[in-house]
């Protein structure tokens, strides 16, 4: 694949480089750009952290799990790339200044991915840093003069130049490799019913980098405009299934708060600003945190396979573990939410982790319970983590539709998770503590229907 | 003066930059080989058969050797020689290296070494502690013993009997920077080693075994790790070797870094415990007599377990002194990976221990935690379980200190109030202290050298054989250069730690860097001050004492003052050596590690921490709302470097003991074996406040600028996080809530239970 995109700020033409080569490797290995390190190679420890500017702006994205083929007509950014070159040597950023002055440097080794992760959002006027830095680790810190340099340098202007290319971005090429539309997507794809879709990469790019699959052929789906759209009618809200996690969260946060803060702990900004809401849909993982509320919402996917489309309710699509209700060829071109702007959002979305934030669920509930005068009229509940796949709990659906909402209703009800569901242990959690926290979390529904303080976040000392 | 100023990082600016190389930054040369190793996945048995053609034949792969190409030495244990680079024919766990693949590319010989088909003869496996003591599988041919006094007739007498036991977790290092090596074959034979490790000394002794030549045929070169934390003191050495021997043999540049999944793998972690433990108390809490029995879980190979569980038992009394004790030490060999250093070194785990008594003391009698461990804390002039003498013991003095700045007695009213009114969340304090002994135990290591020339413009190339890890040791044994000869610091150039410079070095290890290095350092520096001023009270006619070195000049009374650079020019023409080897050993130490007697350390280092937690009832999910510390630094070289060592090792300490879980799978499968699934502290994780301060008191042991060690010392005050948990689980219910450790949030809602159940 031949591909051209700006590499600090410089246009640059790679002639047949291997589409799912990582931009990692590539920095490294052929330019000597070594600054971007190479820390876990799965996108979970944001060393590798780069920035990606196109008409859509600028976002940190893991440069480990970035495919050359998704670089053609971006912008890319490395450390090199930061501080500006004058005639009396570097002229450092903000970010970098602040980050020798606070001390937020030991070892070193994750430096440049938080300076990367840091110098986006001071361009992009995000601030809140432990979300910026959710997918940055650093082993030596404790984080916190890290922090103290990002509030500095946010209180610092935006150097001249940053972020802004001296050349114009190219734009992407289109072929089958790289479709612009969905049509064509659909034609390449159905021409070629083999091929591997990378969106984000997020979850494929491990693939190559862990499972050391050779992934081709493969079609790239992040040039495909109508992937791109959000509609927004009052009957319903339809996100193309390109549509990134982190654009997601922005959207959610108007229409379902819960979902939006659930989203804010899913990943990392970096893996948000790749991922695609229609990817962790059709790679029917059963502990992808988007299903569950979404399911919860009553929501509908559809599918195309050239031209023909079928709507389905999302719970259909997943048939067992590792198997969906799809086609060769076919792919997940939207995803449909109901609306309903003139009653109350009543869903409840509740992720747990080993760990707070950046971690794969070893629960998420999510709760979708109308009540009305008092009386439960309608329940949708779905779990993530709990099956094979993201399911509905119908058992205890039924057992709540048509009772008073009480604690005795809710302590009545908890038997019903294990008709719905027997989960399994891993590393992540035993059975059993998956089986009672999925009950504590309608216990939680309630209480948090109630007034009581159930959130973790919202104490203080 | 440079010593006591907070000045940043030697190389911050170019770590920001991206500049600052690591190993696998180095340019390499035309031609450069890359390594990796295909891994037993059975955790006991015997090969059958290894069938490698499909290895062999692999795009890019240039050759694949086993044990059998192995050209002398087969071995990368630090100590033990029971650890060999490549099977000689069984496999002790899963991830032990079989064979090594030798290929054009990192890629191609990463994809190579999963192609081997290799039949294992399974034999069983001792993976838990209960099956190693089952079967008696352990290092050494008994249980170590240590007592003092009468523990059985103080625990038969006592009024009140406290009888527990509990678990703790290991911990992977995860340094951001994986294991790394690179070897250039030179001339006649001689290598060069390019090595992410803690101990250079070692890597090259390891390498000269393995290629068959003197130590003085092999250098190994260190300029930084990206991270080390215990984890680069031993487990570098395979990589090196495999390099150095793969470099011998096809004669080209050989480079091998671990992929983070082979890493975690392949590589040693902190040593897992179980503590059992049979208390007496009296009616305040105070310790008649104590039997401790500690369980640690070693792994295959010796590696450094002898030394961390000796050290767990040196740590067992912490802060609190224990007239009638008896401890055994249990150090079980299980098909596990080998266990291995550790920041604290076995250290946390006997601390973790006697606070988890003291905190099953207090709930047991209903005792406050915090005037338990006061009743117990020693007094200068008691000895230790091991017959040191307490001097300077600063704890009391913190303690009140702390209590008073964090402003406990209103914050203890505002948590119980708030577990009052609230069923879901509860709020939890925790207090924890650390004294924590300083020098290596085993006593030879406690050496350090140095190698410093002047150049005749007066600048300063400054070599030693600590190295860097990212804790600032080379900035801080800078100031004390750049002190003796009362430069500016950028007349000082620091220069990558080299075992052709510095022979003989010790690991970077046991927090004890600067204090060796500096002295070392110190000592080179004071050498050559005092050929220049012989010199120049010479040709001034003064006494050298006269002459004094201030500001970047150099005067004596009656004498205009010339510049420093001038003075070394002057000296280098009146042809004055201008370089200095300089060595430093810690006085004051000696140690039986057999019968568990004598003074080990050259003194004790000390902290205090307060933590705040919240916990959900609902789910054991928690948050570190607030920490507070007084750490005790003797006069701090540099101020900034040891707060932020502090708060790293906070952060990395609470970890330990929260979220960090490794689970191992019934086939001895390590299932957390990347960040995934391996869950250290994020940024949100850190404590939402978060107060460090230095107790500025000098040393009382005559110590580089009178300083202390901060490496290690601090990751032990992360436990007041763990007691936060203890004390927020304990507002649930009348029950005691059995806490093992790491508190995930699963462990977290059984302890609810538990306090609930009762």
């Amino acid at each position: 694949m031949d591909i051209t995109f700006l590499l600090n700020g410089e246009s640059v033409h790679v002639s047949e480089v291997n589409p799912t080569q990582s931009a990692l490797d590539w920095l490294r290995e052929t330019q000597g750009l070594t600054g971007t390190k190479e820390g876990c190679n799965e996108g979970d420890c944001g060393a590798c952290t780069v920035m990606i500017a196109d008409e859509a702006g600028a976002r940190a994205v893991n440069a480990c799990i970035l495919f050359m083929g998704q670089l053609d007509g971006k912008s890319l950014t490395t450390v090199e790339g930061v501080a500006r070159k004058t005639d009396d040597g570097l002229a450092l950023h903000p970010v970098q200044a602040a980050m020798i002055e606070e001390h937020g440097s030991q070892c070193g080794f994750c430096t440049p991915g938080i300076v990367m992760s840091l110098a986006t959002s001071h361009l992009t006027g995000d601030r809140n840093h432990d979300d910026i830095l959710a997918g940055n680790l650093c082993r030596c810190t404790g984080y916190a003069p890290i922090i103290r340099a990002a509030e500095k340098a946010w209180k610092m202007p935006i150097p001249d130049g940053f972020g802004v290319p001296k050349v114009t971005i190219p734009d992407p090429t289109a072929d089958a490799m790289r479709p612009e539309s969905s049509d064509a997507l659909a034609a390449a794809y159905l021409a070629t019913p083999d091929a591997t879709l990378i969106a984000g990469a997020t979850d494929v790019g491990l693939w190559a980098t862990k499972q050391l699959r050779d992934l081709n052929p493969v079609i790239f789906l992040s040039g495909v405009k109508d992937l791109q759209n959000i509609d927004i009618t009052d009957d319903a809200l339809t996100i193309g299934a390109g549509v990134s996690l982190e654009r997601t969260r922005k959207l959610m946060a108007d229409q379902h708060p819960h979902f939006a803060e659930m989203l804010r702990r899913f990943a990392s900004t970096q893996v948000r600003n790749a991922a695609t809401l229609g990817g962790n849909i059709a790679n029917g993982s059963p502990i992808g945190d988007a299903p569950p509320p979404l399911i919860a919402l009553g929501a509908d996917i559809t599918l195309r396979h050239g031209d023909t489309r079928r709507t389905i309710a999302l719970e259909d699509f997943f048939i067992a573990y590792g198997k969906q209700d799809r086609v060769a060829g076919e792919f997940v071109e939207s995803i449909t939410v109901p609306r309903a702007p003139h009653t109350p959002d009543t869903l409840r979305v509740y992720k747990l982790s080993k760990r707070f934030d950046q971690d794969i669920s070893a629960v998420l509930g999510a709760f979708n319970i109308a009540v009305t005068d008092g009386v439960i009229t309608n329940s949708r509940i779905a779990f993530g983590g709990m099956a094979g796949t993201p399911q509905r709990a119908k058992s205890v659906e039924a057992a709540l539709t048509g009772q008073p909402w009480t604690r005795e209703t809710i302590i009545a009800t908890l038997p019903a998770f294990a008709t719905d569901y027997t989960p399994m242990s891993d590393m992540r959690a035993s059975a059993a503590y998956r089986l009672k926290v999925a009950q504590n979390m309608l216990i939680r529904a309630f209480e948090d229907s109630q007034g009581s303080a159930t959130n973790v976040l919202e104490v203080s000392s | 003066m440079s010593i006591g100023k907070p000045l940043p990082h030697d190389t911050a600016h170019l770590h920001v930059t991206g500049a600052a190389r690591y190993v696998d930054d180095i340019p390499t040369p035309t031609g450069t080989l890359h390594l990796a190793f295909g891994l037993s996945d059975v955790a006991h048995g015997e090969i059958t058969a290894m069938d490698l053609s499909a290895v062999r034949n692999a795009p890019g792969v240039i050759t694949v050797l086993t044990a059998e190409d192995v050209p002398f030495e087969n071995d990368v244990s630090p100590a033990a020689h029971d650890e060999p680079l490549l099977s000689t024919g069984s496999v002790h766990y899963v991830g032990q290296p079989i064979f090594l693949v030798v290929a054009t590319s990192h890629l191609a010989a990463r994809k190579a070494a999963r192609l081997g088909k290799i039949d294992i003869a399974e034999k069983p496996a001792v993976l838990t502690i209960d099956q190693a003591m089952e079967a008696d599988s352990r290092f050494e041919g008994g249980p170590v013993i240590w007592s003092r006094g009468k523990a059985k007739d103080a625990l038969t007498s006592a009024p009140h009997l406290i009888e527990g036991q509990f678990e703790m977790g290991g911990q992977e290092h995860f340094y951001l920077e994986g294991q790394a090596a690179m070897a250039l074959p030179g001339e006649d034979g001689e290598m060069l080693v390019h090595s992410s490790t803690q101990h250079p000394s070692e890597i090259q002794h390891k390498v000269a075994h393995a290629i068959g030549l003197p130590m003085h045929a092999v250098r190994v070169e260190t300029r930084r790790m990206g991270g080390g934390f215990g984890g680069k003191e031993s487990q570098g050495n395979a990589l090196a070797v495999a390099c150095a021997i793969a470099a011998r043999q096809t004669g080209k540049p050989c480079k091998m870094r671990y992929d983070r999944d082979d890493d975690m793998v392949i590589t040693g972690k902190r040593h897992d415990f179980r503590i059992a433990y049979r208390a007496g108390v009296d009616a305040a809490g105070k310790l008649l007599g104590l039997e401790v029995t500690q369980f640690a879980r070693c792994g295959w190979a010796q590696d450094l377990s002898l030394p961390v569980a000796d050290r767990a038992m040196l740590h067992a009394d912490n802060a609190y002194f224990l007239e009638n004790v008896e401890i055994t030490s249990h150090r079980l060999k299980t098909n596990t990976q080998s266990a291995t250093a550790y920041r604290g070194f076995g250290g946390p785990q006997g601390v973790l221990g006697i606070e988890r008594i003291l905190e099953h003391i207090a709930r047991d009698r209903g005792l406050d935690p915090i005037e338990v461990r006061r009743v117990n804390f020693y007094a200068d002039g008691q000895t230790t379980h091991y017959g040191q003498e307490i001097e300077g013991f600063h704890i009391p003095d913190m303690c009140d200190a702390l209590l008073t700045r964090a402003e406990f007695s209103k914050r203890r009213a505002e948590v119980d109030a708030f577990n009052a009114e609230n069923p879901v969340l509860k709020r939890g304090l925790g207090f924890s202290p650390v004294k924590f002994g300083i020098s290596f135990t085993l006593t030879h290591l406690n050496q350090a050298g140095a190698l410093v020339h002047v150049y005749q413009d007066g600048s300063i190339h400054l070599n030693h054989g600590g190295t860097e890890m990212g804790q600032g040791l080379f900035q801080k044994v800078a100031q004390v250069a750049a002190s003796v000869f009362a430069v500016d610091m950028n007349v000082v150039k620091i220069t990558a730690t080299d075992t052709a410079k510095v022979p003989n070095t010790s690991a970077t290890a046991a927090s004890s860097g600067s204090d060796l290095n500096g002295m070392a350092v110190k000592a080179a520096c004071e050498t050559i001050r005092e050929r220049i001023s012989t010199h120049l009270a010479e040709s001034w006619r003064v006494a050298p004492g006269d002459v004094v070195f201030s500001g970047g000049q150099v005067q004596a009374a009656g004498h205009p003052p010339i510049s420093f650079a001038e003075a070394a020019g002057q000296a280098y023409f009146a042809r004055i050596s201008l370089s200095s080897t300089g060595f430093y050993k810690t006085p004051k130490i000696t140690w039986d590690r057999i019968k568990g007697r004598g003074r080990p350390f050259l003194y004790f280092a000390h902290g205090v921490a307060l933590c705040e937690v919240v916990i959900d009832t609902l789910t054991g999910e928690n948050r570190i709302l607030r920490t507070d510390i007084i750490h005790d630094t003797g006069n701090s070289l540099n101020p900034a470097l040891d707060v932020g060592q502090v708060e790293g090792a906070f952060v990395q300490g609470a970890g330990w003991l929260t979220t960090e879980e490794l689970v191992w799978d019934d086939a001895g499968r390590l299932r957390t074996h990347a960040p995934s699934t391996y869950k250290i502290p994020a940024s949100s994780d850190r404590p939402r406040i978060f107060n460090v301060d230095l107790w500025n008191k000098p040393n009382s042991e005559d110590t580089v600028g009178r300083s202390k060690a901060v490496g290690e010392p601090p990751f032990m005050l992360g436990i007041s996080a763990w007691l936060a948990l203890a004390d927020a689980i304990s507002a649930c219910g009348d029950g005691f809530h059995d806490l093992n450790a790491p508190a995930t949030s699963e462990e977290v809602l059984a302890s609810v239970d538990r306090v609930r159940s009762a």
